[in-house]
């Protein structure tokens, strides 16, 4: 009865997910492509080190965050996962030969620099994992972009792609038989996660789809005119792990449907020009890292208009 | 001499411009790469600072007031002319490592900064303290930028390698770094509390400055110094009024006791 009656203000309408649930969720999701990374990078070729460097990314992740809030005297926070989360993100962009003590200063500057010292969870501008990316990029660049697949290392299908020294084969790209980072390589993983983030309704499908749709345009007009090169440029890379696990990152991309719409395009025409146009091959990381420093102003001028006030304008 | 040495303690610490005014972040980001480069840079604007400040103090009665940044320029930029072939004389390696950023100390704020509020107000002499102390200072802030930038990044001090160039972090070679480190010293700065102009603690205002700034008359300033000060007189009044307020209170409080006591009786 007092429960029928109660009045209060708003939010009247409740959910039972929190910040941990939805972190495990997407941890959770990301398991497939982490699991195939595994079986792809460490147990094929009896290479210990891609496990070892999932599991010091999240440990190395997980006890910064703890250690910051204990010597900050700040509310710990490390139980609702997203440190972890975001050492797994970081480990699955490694390339499977990369040094752990690197991985390590990778994790740190996530979680300090990119997170903690922006006021933690909630308040950092650029996602903590893509910060560590682009940090150990340009600290880094030879470990970055080497890559070993089966033994042999050699330059990733995109890569051969945008070099023209070989023709990587689609379905290999698909399932994820190719060289790269842990995650990235196995496209169909990565969607069975993505499935799951969207079945859970933890991430909304705005987003990713126009990312990849307008990628898909770009790369059609100004790259080559061919259905196999778009599928390959699509199925290549950090695109589906960057659109579905990255780019939806709640802390760095606009909450206004609009605004959604317009991130997933910036994302799209920033990725095609870095790869068509750029000199590197891959530029997913950068094109969602420049695009959440957008994210501010998109939402300033996707507000939505309050119910009641659609035929209002200035307020009058 | 005091104020000399005033003006010495007040460039290195309590004003240093890199640490505390944020002046000259131009030369203080880009050429930091390494401890050499970064004391280079700082010495030059140092004998830039000194020369300028001395002449632009005994041509201050002459300089007439409309034309007076034009006037500075002129003056600072010549020095800087003589520097730069000087260097180019003795030190090629340290020229052709700062390259542009020497002609550029011409519109170095420091130097037009300190022309403008210093030295076209002051004698000669403190002038020359002047920008001595905030050469000095600078110097300081770029060498400290400078260290951290080249140890991290290129595993050296000085130029001496004792870090394999495997565990180089070249990203602090690069600006991103320069920003970071520069952020991060300053940061440290502030933490120990070091006694500079922006440490100074008023009652509940965020003004930066505190009021603080000797020989500074700018005009955000006078308002900031203005803003400060009425701040205090309203801390001191209230906390007058609170005293007030209180021996009242004890007062009323006797009164009412003494009251309570004769009724009693």
């Amino acid at each position: 009865m007092s429960n029928l009656l109660n009045i209060s203000s708003s939010p009247h309408v409740r959910d039972k997910s929190s910040t941990k649930s939805i972190m495990w969720d997407v941890f959770l999701a990301l398991m497939p492509a982490a699991i195939f990374g595994i079986y792809n990078f460490s147990v094929k070729p009896r290479d210990i080190n891609a496990i070892l460097l999932i599991v010091v990314c999240i440990a190395t992740c997980v006890l910064t965050e703890y250690i910051w809030q204990k010597a900050m005297k700040l509310p710990l926070t490390v139980s609702d996962g997203s440190a972890a989360v975001t050492g797994l993100l970081l480990a699955l962009n490694l390339s499977s030969t990369f040094p752990i003590w690197m991985a390590i200063i990778g994790s740190v500057f996530a979680i300090i620099i990119v997170k903690q010292l922006f006021g933690g969870l909630g308040q950092n501008f650029m996602n903590p994992a893509l910060g560590a990316r682009c940090f150990l990029m340009v600290s880094f660049a030879g470990q970055m972009t080497s890559f070993t697949y089966d033994g042999v290392t050699g330059a990733t299908p995109l890569a051969q792609i945008k070099m023209g020294t070989g023709t990587p084969k689609l379905l290999d790209m698909f399932l994820g038989t190719t060289g790269g980072t842990i995650g990235e390589t196995s496209v169909v993983a990565l969607l069975i996660g993505a499935a799951y983030l969207v079945a859970r309704k933890v991430i909304s499908l705005r987003i990713p789809v126009t990312y990849i749709v307008t990628f898909a345009i770009f790369a059609i007009l100004f790259g080559q005119h061919d259905i196999m090169y778009l599928a390959k440029e699509l199925c290549g890379g950090g695109l589906i792990l960057g659109a579905f696990f990255m780019a939806t990152d709640y802390v760095t991309s606009p909450i206004t449907p609009k605004g959604q719409i317009v991130f997933g395009i910036i994302l799209g025409v920033l990725t095609g020009v870095f790869r068509i146009f750029g000199a590197s091959a891959e530029g997913v990381s950068y094109a969602i890292i420049i695009s959440n420093l957008l994210v501010p102003l998109i939402e300033r001028v996707t507000i939505p208009v309050p119910f009641g006030k659609e035929g209002i304008k200035d307020g009058k | 001499m005091n104020s000399c040495t005033e003006r010495l303690k007040n460039g290195i610490i309590t004003e240093n411009p890199t640490f505390v005014m944020m002046l000259g972040m131009c030369p203080t980001l880009a050429v930091t790469t390494s401890a050499i480069n970064g004391l280079g840079m700082g010495l030059t604007t140092t004998a830039v600072l000194i020369l300028s400040n001395a002449f632009i103090s005994l041509l201050r009665k002459v300089i007439p007031d409309k034309v007076r940044i034009p006037a500075f320029i002129v003056i600072v930029a010549s020095f800087v002319t003589i520097i730069q072939l000087l260097l180019k004389a003795y030190l090629p390696f340290l020229d052709s490592a700062l390259g542009v950023y020497i002609p550029l100390i011409v519109v170095n704020c420091i130097i037009l900064g300190r022309a403008e509020a210093y030295a076209s107000k002051n004698p000669v002499l403190p002038s020359i303290f002047d920008g001595l102390g905030m050469g000095l200072g600078f110097t300081f802030g770029l060498t400290c930028i400078g260290i951290c930038r080249e140890v991290l990044g290129s595993g050296a001090i000085f130029g001496k390698e004792f870090i394999p160039s495997d565990y180089h972090i070249t990203f602090f070679v690069l600006a991103p770094g320069a920003f970071l480190v520069l952020s991060f010293l300053t940061a440290i700065q502030n933490k120990l509390k070091m006694p500079s102009a922006t440490n100074v603690e008023t009652a509940g205002t965020e003004i930066a400055c505190g009021g603080n700034c000797a020989g500074c008359t700018g005009a955000s300033c006078v308002a900031n110094k203005g803003l400060v000060e009425a701040e205090r007189a309203a801390a001191k009044a209230a906390k007058a009024q609170a005293a007030k307020e209180a021996a009242e209170k004890a007062k009323a409080a006797k009164a009412a006791k003494a009251a309570a006591e004769k009724k009693e009786d």
